[in-house]
Protein backbone atom coordinates (compact mmCIF):
# COMPACT_ATOMS: atom_id res chain seq x y z
CA UNK A 1 0.00 0.00 0.00
CA UNK A 2 1.38 3.40 -0.99
CA UNK A 3 1.20 6.19 1.57
CA UNK A 4 3.10 9.42 2.28
CA UNK A 5 5.25 9.49 5.42
CA UNK A 6 6.70 12.87 6.42
CA UNK A 7 6.20 14.10 2.89
CA UNK A 8 7.99 11.17 1.21
CA UNK A 9 6.27 8.35 -0.71
CA UNK A 10 6.44 5.05 1.20
CA UNK A 11 5.32 1.47 0.60
CA UNK A 12 4.02 -0.24 3.72
CA UNK A 13 2.38 -3.48 4.81
CA UNK A 14 1.21 -1.84 8.05
CA UNK A 15 -2.54 -1.92 8.61
CA UNK A 16 -2.52 0.59 11.47
CA UNK A 17 -0.56 3.65 12.51
CA UNK A 18 0.92 1.67 15.42
CA UNK A 19 2.26 -1.03 13.11
CA UNK A 20 3.69 1.61 10.77
CA UNK A 21 5.69 3.01 13.68
CA UNK A 22 6.91 -0.51 14.50
CA UNK A 23 7.88 -1.02 10.86
CA UNK A 24 9.93 2.20 11.01
CA UNK A 25 11.55 1.09 14.30
CA UNK A 26 9.91 4.00 16.10
CA UNK A 27 7.60 1.96 18.35
CA UNK A 28 9.46 3.05 21.48
CA UNK A 29 10.47 6.49 20.26
CA UNK A 30 9.04 9.68 21.71
CA UNK A 31 7.07 10.95 18.73
CA UNK A 32 3.74 12.58 18.00
CA UNK A 33 1.64 11.53 15.04
CA UNK A 34 -0.88 13.00 12.65
CA UNK A 35 -2.98 11.41 9.91
CA UNK A 36 -4.17 13.52 6.99
CA UNK A 37 -3.55 16.73 8.92
CA UNK A 38 -5.21 15.75 12.20
CA UNK A 39 -3.35 14.68 15.31
CA UNK A 40 -3.67 11.06 16.42
CA UNK A 41 -2.94 10.55 20.12
CA UNK A 42 -0.51 7.80 21.11
CA UNK A 43 -3.34 5.85 22.74
CA UNK A 44 -5.32 5.88 19.47
CA UNK A 45 -2.59 4.58 17.14
CA UNK A 46 -3.51 0.90 17.52
CA UNK A 47 -7.07 1.64 16.51
CA UNK A 48 -6.18 3.93 13.60
CA UNK A 49 -6.25 2.07 10.27
CA UNK A 50 -4.19 3.22 7.29
CA UNK A 51 -5.55 3.50 3.76
CA UNK A 52 -4.00 3.95 0.32
CA UNK A 53 -2.79 7.54 -0.17
CA UNK A 54 -2.88 8.48 3.53
CA UNK A 55 -0.54 11.25 4.65
CA UNK A 56 1.21 10.42 7.92
CA UNK A 57 3.32 12.83 9.94
CA UNK A 58 5.72 11.53 12.59
CA UNK A 59 7.23 14.35 14.63
CA UNK A 60 9.95 14.25 17.27
CA UNK A 61 11.44 16.77 19.71
CA UNK A 62 13.83 19.12 17.98
CA UNK A 63 15.86 22.23 18.70
CA UNK A 64 13.84 25.43 18.44
CA UNK A 65 13.95 29.16 19.10
CA UNK B 1 25.19 42.00 54.08
CA UNK B 2 27.85 40.55 51.81
CA UNK B 3 27.55 40.43 48.03
CA UNK B 4 26.44 36.81 47.84
CA UNK B 5 23.67 37.24 50.38
CA UNK B 6 22.44 40.35 48.63
CA UNK B 7 22.30 38.57 45.28
CA UNK B 8 20.37 35.66 46.74
CA UNK B 9 17.93 37.98 48.51
CA UNK B 10 17.07 40.04 45.43
CA UNK B 11 16.71 36.98 43.22
CA UNK B 12 14.42 35.18 45.64
CA UNK B 13 12.29 38.27 46.14
CA UNK B 14 11.86 39.00 42.44
CA UNK B 15 10.40 36.08 40.52
CA UNK B 16 8.34 36.40 37.36
CA UNK B 17 5.17 34.33 36.98
CA UNK B 18 3.96 32.78 33.75
CA UNK B 19 0.52 31.15 34.07
CA UNK B 20 1.04 30.53 37.77
CA UNK B 21 4.57 29.16 37.43
CA UNK B 22 7.24 31.23 39.13
CA UNK B 23 10.74 31.43 37.71
CA UNK B 24 13.70 33.43 38.91
CA UNK B 25 15.67 33.75 35.69
CA UNK B 26 14.26 36.34 33.30
CA UNK B 27 16.09 34.89 30.33
CA UNK B 28 14.27 32.40 28.10
CA UNK B 29 16.72 30.66 25.78
CA UNK B 30 16.25 28.96 22.43
CA UNK B 31 17.99 25.66 21.74
CA UNK B 32 18.62 25.86 17.97
CA UNK B 33 21.76 26.50 15.92
CA UNK B 34 24.43 25.72 18.54
CA UNK B 35 27.74 24.30 17.30
CA UNK B 36 27.17 21.06 19.25
CA UNK B 37 24.84 19.48 21.82
CA UNK B 38 27.59 19.81 24.45
CA UNK B 39 27.91 23.56 23.84
CA UNK B 40 24.10 23.90 23.93
CA UNK B 41 24.02 22.18 27.33
CA UNK B 42 26.85 24.31 28.67
CA UNK B 43 25.23 27.52 27.38
CA UNK B 44 21.93 26.62 29.08
CA UNK B 45 23.75 26.02 32.35
CA UNK B 46 25.82 29.22 32.04
CA UNK B 47 22.71 31.32 31.26
CA UNK B 48 20.92 30.23 34.42
CA UNK B 49 17.73 29.99 32.37
CA UNK B 50 14.84 27.92 33.70
CA UNK B 51 12.84 27.88 30.44
CA UNK B 52 14.10 26.79 27.03
CA UNK B 53 12.19 26.77 23.76
CA UNK B 54 11.95 23.56 21.76
CA UNK B 55 10.25 22.49 18.57
CA UNK B 56 8.88 19.53 16.63
CA UNK B 57 10.27 18.21 13.40
CA UNK B 58 9.88 15.19 11.17
CA UNK B 59 11.69 12.24 12.70
CA UNK B 60 13.76 10.04 10.42
CA UNK B 61 13.88 6.43 11.52
CA UNK B 62 17.61 6.25 10.91
CA UNK B 63 18.88 9.37 12.64
CA UNK B 64 16.63 9.55 15.69
CA UNK B 65 18.30 12.86 16.47
CA UNK B 66 15.23 14.07 18.26
CA UNK B 67 15.41 11.35 20.89
CA UNK B 68 18.92 12.26 22.01
CA UNK B 69 18.07 15.98 21.97
CA UNK B 70 15.08 15.40 24.24
CA UNK B 71 17.19 13.30 26.60
CA UNK B 72 19.72 16.14 26.83
CA UNK B 73 17.03 18.70 27.69
CA UNK B 74 15.45 16.45 30.30
CA UNK B 75 18.81 15.84 31.94
CA UNK B 76 19.25 19.61 32.34
CA UNK B 77 16.04 19.82 34.37
CA UNK B 78 14.71 22.98 32.68
CA UNK B 79 11.10 23.73 31.74
CA UNK B 80 10.28 23.59 28.05
CA UNK B 81 8.26 26.02 25.97
CA UNK B 82 7.40 24.26 22.68
CA UNK B 83 6.99 26.52 19.66
CA UNK B 84 4.97 26.31 16.47
CA UNK B 85 7.82 27.74 14.38
CA UNK B 86 7.30 27.71 10.65
CA UNK B 87 3.52 27.34 10.83
CA UNK B 88 1.74 29.56 8.32
CA UNK B 89 -1.91 28.73 8.94
CA UNK B 90 -4.16 28.49 11.98
CA UNK B 91 -4.75 24.80 11.29
CA UNK B 92 -1.02 24.02 11.11
CA UNK B 93 -0.30 25.96 14.29
CA UNK B 94 -3.16 24.35 16.23
CA UNK B 95 -2.24 20.80 15.13
CA UNK B 96 1.45 21.40 15.90
CA UNK B 97 0.52 22.73 19.35
CA UNK B 98 -1.61 19.66 20.05
CA UNK B 99 1.23 17.36 19.03
CA UNK B 100 3.69 19.35 21.15
CA UNK B 101 1.42 19.11 24.19
CA UNK B 102 1.40 15.32 23.96
CA UNK B 103 5.11 15.04 23.18
CA UNK B 104 6.46 17.44 25.81
CA UNK B 105 3.72 17.02 28.41
CA UNK B 106 3.12 20.75 28.90
CA UNK B 107 0.16 23.04 28.21
CA UNK B 108 2.61 25.87 27.39
CA UNK B 109 3.03 26.83 23.75
CA UNK B 110 4.96 29.62 22.09
CA UNK B 111 2.47 30.37 19.36
CA UNK B 112 3.94 31.47 16.04
CA UNK B 113 1.82 31.97 12.94
CA UNK B 114 4.16 33.38 10.32
CA UNK B 115 2.76 35.72 7.70
CA UNK B 116 5.69 37.09 5.73
CA UNK B 117 8.87 35.44 4.47
CA UNK B 118 11.39 38.29 4.51
CA UNK B 119 10.61 39.49 8.01
CA UNK B 120 9.05 36.33 9.51
CA UNK B 121 6.46 38.79 10.75
CA UNK B 122 3.55 37.22 12.62
CA UNK B 123 0.22 36.89 10.80
CA UNK B 124 -1.58 38.63 13.62
CA UNK B 125 -5.05 37.72 12.33
CA UNK B 126 -4.21 34.01 12.29
CA UNK B 127 -2.40 34.42 15.60
CA UNK B 128 -5.47 35.78 17.40
CA UNK B 129 -7.67 33.04 15.95
CA UNK B 130 -5.24 30.26 16.87
CA UNK B 131 -4.76 31.75 20.36
CA UNK B 132 -8.53 31.68 20.91
CA UNK B 133 -8.84 28.05 19.79
CA UNK B 134 -5.88 26.88 21.87
CA UNK B 135 -6.81 28.83 25.02
CA UNK B 136 -10.30 27.35 24.89
CA UNK B 137 -8.69 23.92 24.60
CA UNK B 138 -6.70 24.41 27.81
CA UNK B 139 -3.40 25.61 26.38
CA UNK B 140 -1.38 28.35 28.06
CA UNK B 141 -0.41 30.46 25.08
CA UNK B 142 2.73 32.62 24.79
CA UNK B 143 1.97 34.49 21.55
CA UNK B 144 4.80 35.77 19.37
CA UNK B 145 3.31 39.07 18.24
CA UNK B 146 4.14 42.61 17.21
CA UNK B 147 3.94 45.69 19.44
CA UNK B 148 0.48 46.54 18.03
CA UNK B 149 -1.75 47.39 20.98
CA UNK B 150 -5.03 46.47 19.29
CA UNK B 151 -3.73 43.01 18.41
CA UNK B 152 -2.39 42.66 21.95
CA UNK B 153 -5.82 43.51 23.38
CA UNK B 154 -7.40 40.86 21.20
CA UNK B 155 -4.82 38.30 22.32
CA UNK B 156 -5.62 39.06 25.95
CA UNK B 157 -9.35 38.74 25.20
CA UNK B 158 -8.58 35.41 23.52
CA UNK B 159 -7.14 34.15 26.82
CA UNK B 160 -3.43 34.98 26.64
CA UNK B 161 -1.90 35.83 30.03
CA UNK B 162 1.55 36.55 28.55
CA UNK B 163 2.46 38.68 25.52
CA UNK B 164 5.69 38.35 23.55
CA UNK B 165 6.24 41.27 21.15
CA UNK B 166 9.20 41.17 18.79
CA UNK B 167 12.19 43.44 19.22
CA UNK B 168 13.14 43.02 15.56
CA UNK B 169 12.73 40.28 12.93
CA UNK B 170 13.73 36.77 14.09
CA UNK B 171 17.46 36.15 13.79
CA UNK B 172 18.25 39.71 12.68
CA UNK B 173 20.11 40.80 15.81
CA UNK B 174 18.94 44.37 15.28
CA UNK B 175 17.75 44.93 18.84
CA UNK B 176 14.66 46.98 19.71
CA UNK B 177 13.37 48.49 16.46
CA UNK B 178 10.52 50.36 18.09
CA UNK B 179 11.32 51.30 21.69
CA UNK B 180 8.40 53.75 21.74
CA UNK B 181 5.96 51.00 20.74
CA UNK B 182 7.38 48.64 23.34
CA UNK B 183 7.18 51.38 25.99
CA UNK B 184 3.52 52.02 25.09
CA UNK B 185 2.79 48.32 25.36
CA UNK B 186 4.34 48.19 28.82
CA UNK B 187 2.25 51.16 29.93
CA UNK B 188 -0.89 49.69 28.41
CA UNK B 189 -0.57 46.25 30.03
CA UNK B 190 0.87 46.90 33.48
CA UNK B 191 -0.36 43.59 34.89
CA UNK B 192 0.53 41.21 32.04
CA UNK B 193 3.95 39.54 31.88
CA UNK B 194 5.65 40.95 28.77
CA UNK B 195 8.57 39.22 27.08
CA UNK B 196 10.64 40.70 24.26
CA UNK B 197 10.98 37.82 21.84
CA UNK B 198 13.16 37.89 18.73
CA UNK B 199 15.63 40.28 17.17
CA UNK B 200 17.90 40.70 20.19
CA UNK B 201 21.55 40.66 19.12
CA UNK B 202 23.53 42.07 22.04
CA UNK B 203 23.32 42.03 25.83
CA UNK B 204 22.77 45.81 25.70
CA UNK B 205 19.55 45.19 23.70
CA UNK B 206 18.34 42.80 26.38
CA UNK B 207 19.25 45.26 29.15
CA UNK B 208 17.33 47.98 27.28
CA UNK B 209 14.25 45.75 27.10
CA UNK B 210 14.44 45.14 30.84
CA UNK B 211 14.94 48.88 31.49
CA UNK B 212 11.68 49.50 29.60
CA UNK B 213 10.07 47.41 32.31
CA UNK B 214 9.74 44.17 30.37
CA UNK B 215 9.51 41.06 32.51
CA UNK B 216 11.85 38.83 30.51
CA UNK B 217 13.69 38.39 27.22
CA UNK B 218 13.59 35.39 24.89
CA UNK B 219 16.53 34.93 22.55
CA UNK B 220 18.37 32.23 20.65
CA UNK B 221 20.56 33.24 17.72
CA UNK B 222 22.50 35.89 19.64
CA UNK B 223 23.86 33.18 21.94
CA UNK B 224 23.97 30.23 19.55
CA UNK B 225 25.80 32.11 16.79
CA UNK B 226 28.28 33.92 19.04
CA UNK B 227 31.91 32.88 18.69
CA UNK B 228 31.72 31.61 22.28
CA UNK B 229 28.07 30.77 23.03
CA UNK B 230 28.74 29.84 26.65
CA UNK B 231 30.39 33.15 27.41
CA UNK B 232 27.64 35.04 25.54
CA UNK B 233 25.00 33.19 27.57
CA UNK B 234 26.65 34.48 30.72
CA UNK B 235 26.83 37.99 29.25
CA UNK B 236 23.09 37.99 28.53
CA UNK B 237 22.27 36.70 31.99
CA UNK B 238 24.29 39.53 33.54
CA UNK B 239 22.73 42.18 31.25
CA UNK B 240 19.19 41.02 31.97
CA UNK B 241 19.83 40.97 35.70
CA UNK B 242 21.36 44.47 35.46
CA UNK B 243 18.40 45.84 33.49
CA UNK B 244 15.97 44.37 35.99
CA UNK B 245 17.87 45.81 38.95
CA UNK B 246 17.91 49.19 37.22
CA UNK B 247 14.14 49.25 36.79
CA UNK B 248 13.60 48.36 40.43
CA UNK B 249 16.15 51.01 41.43
CA UNK B 250 14.06 53.71 39.65
CA UNK B 251 16.33 55.58 37.21
CA UNK B 252 16.95 59.33 37.32
CA UNK B 253 15.10 61.74 35.04
CA UNK B 254 16.73 62.65 31.74
CA UNK B 255 17.59 66.37 31.34
CA UNK B 256 18.39 68.43 28.30
CA UNK B 257 21.13 70.47 29.97
CA UNK B 258 24.12 69.64 32.12
CA UNK B 259 23.77 69.64 35.85
CA UNK B 260 27.00 69.41 37.82
CA UNK B 261 27.36 66.20 39.70
CA UNK B 262 30.25 67.43 41.78
CA UNK B 263 29.09 69.89 44.44
CA UNK B 264 30.09 73.46 43.50
CA UNK B 265 29.79 74.85 47.03
CA UNK B 266 33.16 75.46 48.62
CA UNK B 267 35.23 75.00 45.51
CA UNK B 268 38.58 76.78 45.39
CA UNK B 269 38.79 80.01 43.39
CA UNK B 270 42.01 80.68 41.50
CA UNK B 271 43.01 83.79 39.71
CA UNK B 272 41.24 87.07 40.12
Amino acid sequence: MKIIVNGEPADTAAATLASLLAELELADAIVATALNGDMVRAARREATPLAEGDRVEILAPMQGG
Amino acid sequence: MDAMTHKATTAAADPVTFYGTEVTSRLLLGTAQYPSPAILAEAIRASGTEIVTVSLRRESGAAKAGQSFWQLIRDLGVKVLPNTAGCRTVKEAVTTAEMARELFGTPWVKLEVIGEDDTLQPDVFGLVEAARILSRDGFQVFPYTTEDLVVAEKLVSAGCEVLMPWGAPIGSGRGLNNPYGLRSMRAHFPGIPLVVDAGVGLPSHAAAAMELGYDAVLLNTAVAKAGDPVRMARAFAAAIAAGREAVIADPMEVRDMAAPSTPVMGRALFGS
